[in-house]
């Protein structure tokens, strides 16, 4: 809470007295920043892009980010180096690895649990029908028998 | 007797239990990546006198580092434990002031280096001599590359780095009393005694 109000109080500033800033040199390396930090989290304030985020914080990164784009280093790398700083958790689309296989593919396991459990449940009811349905006919085969 | 009633009541149990865990965890506290690997090299000038300092020149010690600024709210509440630490431990505690000046400090546009140097050391020193001074030695990191490096994104943040220079423990936010007393002095002393 006390980051959100800071962000805010942060951002402040930039509502008012910031004018319409020249984009920067080269477009080029801009369209790229945007690009790698959208996918990227801002560590301050949690739930924004580092590409949207007016934190301060963010506006370093962005800094760096811009200096490595200049470095001719790949989105790949780019990634690396603030992974490497801050943690996967920086990452809007997670790595797959093996501490990331319940993220990735446990819904498609418990997906597959409910198709299983599904199936179970159908064939039990079916034998109980069918069983129902000889009971009803034997018992009435017999009655008629009896006759 | 049937229970097959409760099946759903067990598994709703057990989605409280994980959301009420949930709750109790900090969504802030996220395990650093340094934490194992060697503390990155910089070299930055010193709060007091024209000399730089690097981690390098630690080797052999084992030592806190702690990244703090005046206008770090946390930080102050920190600051009495910090100074009470450094009097009854012998670990050096190198300070990191990150950031010190920030935007709005520069109204009239970005100041010089130098200004900036220079009024970063004033209202440091200030709070120092005011509030204690827990620092075996101070640097400045103005632009805040060296806090990039180190994976800085909430002040204060305190690092434990061993004789070899490798970081064994890296908090984000305020030391607390129960953290020192249960995590950081028990690590101090295996690190001294190895």
């Amino acid at each position: 809470m006390k980051w959100m109000l800071l962000c805010w109080m942060l951002l402040a500033p930039w509502a008012m007295a910031r004018e319409a800033q020249p984009m920067a040199e080269d477009t080029q390396v801009e369209a790229r920043l945007v690009v790698i930090a959208d996918e990227l989290r801002c560590m301050v304030c949690q739930n924004e892009s580092l590409a949207s985020s007016h934190a301060e914080l963010a506006e370093d990164l962005r800094r760096e980010v811009r200096k490595l784009i200049r470095d001719n280093k790949s989105d790949a790398e780019i990634k690396t180096y603030l992974v490497e700083r801050y943690g996967d958790f920086v990452l809007y689309r997670p790595q797959v690895k093996p501490l990331t296989w319940p993220l990735w593919f446990g819904p498609f396991f418990m997906l597959l649990l409910a198709i299983w459990g599904l199936w179970r449940y159908l064939r039990l009811r079916k034998n109980a029908l069918a069983m129902q349905h000889t009971m009803s006919t034997d018992t009435s085969h017999t009655a008629a028998h009896k006759d | 007797m049937n229970k097959k009633f409760l099946i759903p009541l067990a598994l709703f149990a057990a989605l409280v239990v994980f959301l009420a865990v949930g709750l109790t965890r900090d969504p802030r506290e996220i395990p650093s990546p340094l934490v194992g690997k060697p503390a990155p090299e910089f070299s930055l000038p010193m709060l007091v006198g024209d000399k730089a300092f690097s981690p390098s020149d630690m080797k052999g010690k084992v030592w806190l580092f702690n990244v703090w600024a005046t206008w770090c709210v946390a930080c102050r509440e920190e600051h009495p434990l910090l100074v009470e630490f450094s009097k009854q431990s012998r670990i050096p505690v190198v300070g990191l002031s990150y950031k010190e000046i920030q935007a709005q400090d520069q109204p009239n546009g970005p100041l010089k280096e130098a200004d900036k140097l220079q009024l970063a050391r004033e209202r440091s020193l200030r709070f120092l001599q005011r509030q204690g001074d827990p620092y075996t030695l101070s640097v400045l990191d103005l632009d805040g590359s060296v806090g990039i490096n180190y994976g800085v994104y909430g002040v204060p943040e305190t690092y434990l780095i061993d004789r070899q220079g490798v970081i064994r423990y890296k908090r984000v936010g305020p030391l607390t009393p129960q953290i020192l007393q249960d995590t950081l002095l028990p690590l101090i002393q295996t690190l001294e005694a190895s």
